[in-house]
């Protein structure tokens, strides 16, 4: 069988990439510039317009998936060395790439629903 | 500026001691001593039985690695002056089984360097009466600093995860790798991909990125390993295409 894991640090790094460029403009958007009145917050329905656009469907679910893959592979290998748990290797990869489609599944799901 | 400085120092003597022991020696300071100038010190004056290697004093040979106060150290560029007031501990290399005081088994580390294949291999060499292979010197920076590095196994003393798991091919290995990789007059990085997208290979790299911390010479194998994962992820991407060839 073909090894996964350059896959898996495929995801990983395109993870941590999203998250390190794109979460911090999101954060400092909604989180800091909106809240304190630094810019001038878009309306509901300007945002409500946005997220229903297919793109910003697709946008949101690839921002939000990406990450948790990139969290998955960071944290099967903290558990891995810094718990010594290597030899839990199968059921340590199993769960934490689970965790990771099953959070990418309810992503998906909710961003489908978007009415 | 202090008349003494003191340094604690391992011993082990296997046939007179069944675990490594710090032992203790006052060795005068001067400001332009360096750590193996103190240990050249006891070795002359207070103690002729400690073992250690170095050879070229000025950072080429790589051979004077050791523990200085807990983190990887060329001895001979490491001032005692940086480590005022002392003690300073000198310990062997981390992660290698200790031969006698500060000398460390390299036997696994040399095993890993050949197991690269760290020279330039061609499908066809042309013949002697065709001149040499000519590089430009953009073609010579491609790979220069990977070029830099001098075995000194700082780098593997420092990386956690060659400390949990000895079996990893390690940081300089790889970096070496690159280097002939990113070489024009080599032709042979897919062999050597294989080779390092073996179990033990960079796949278990973590990036954290403290060998290239530690690297005397600036060889950034943590930066290598990250273009050739770069690479073996391209690589595997290739069976989603009509002509890839697995
Ligand atoms: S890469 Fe740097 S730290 Fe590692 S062996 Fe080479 S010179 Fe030493
Ligand atoms: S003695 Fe040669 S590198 Fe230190």
């Amino acid at each position: 069988m073909r090894p996964i894991t350059p896959f898996l640090w495929t995801l990983f790094g395109a993870g941590g990439t999203i998250a390190a460029l794109l979460f911090p403009v999101h954060l400092v958007l909604s989180g800091l510039a909106f809240p304190l009145g630094a810019l001038e917050a878009p309306s509901y329905d300007v945002l409500y317009g946005l997220v229903r656009h297919p793109v910003t469907r697709l946008y949101l679910l690839v921002v939000i998936t990406l990450p948790l893959f990139h969290w998955a592979h960071r944290f099967r290998y903290t558990l891995y060395d810094v718990l010594q748990l290597k030899h839990l290797y199968r059921l340590i990869a199993v769960l934490c790439y689970s965790a990771a489609l099953l959070g990418s599944a309810v992503a998906a799901y909710t961003v489908w629903r978007i009415p | 500026m202090p008349p003494s400085v003191t340094l604690a120092v391992t011993r082990y003597r296997p046939e007179q001691e069944s675990e490594p022991t710090l032992q203790t020696y006052e060795v005068p300071f001067r400001k332009d001593w360096v750590v193996l100038d103190a240990l050249n010190y006891i070795k002359d004056n207070l103690d002729g039985s400690l073992s250690f290697r170095w050879s070229c004093r000025m950072g080429v040979c790589g051979s004077c690695g050791m523990m200085v106060n807990g983190s990887p150290k060329l001895t001979c560029a490491a001032f005692l002056s940086d480590y005022l007031p002392g003690p300073i501990r000198v310990e062997p290399l981390n992660y290698f089984p200790i031969i006698r005081d500060l000398v460390v088994d390299m036997t696994d580390f040399m095993h890993k360097l050949k197991k690269v294949k760290p020279w330039i291999i061609r499908a066809q060499e042309k013949p002697l009466a065709d001149g040499e292979y000519l590089q430009t010197p953009d073609q010579l920076e491609m790979y220069k600093q990977f070029s830099m590095c001098i075995n000194c196994m700082l780098c593997y003393s420092a990386c956690p995860v060659y400390g949990l798991e000895q079996s990893f091919i390690g940081p300089a290995a790889i970096a070496l790798a690159q280097r002939y990789n990113l070489d024009s007059r080599d032709e042979a990085a897919r062999e050597r991909l294989e080779i390092l997208s073996e179990h033990d290979g960079m796949w278990q790299c973590t990036f954290v990125g403290e060998c290239s911390k530690v690297c005397p010479k600036n060889v950034d194998p943590a930066g290598a390993i990250q273009q050739l994962k770069l690479v073996g992820a391209v690589d595997w991407f290739r069976f989603l295409l009509p002509w890839g060839t697995r």
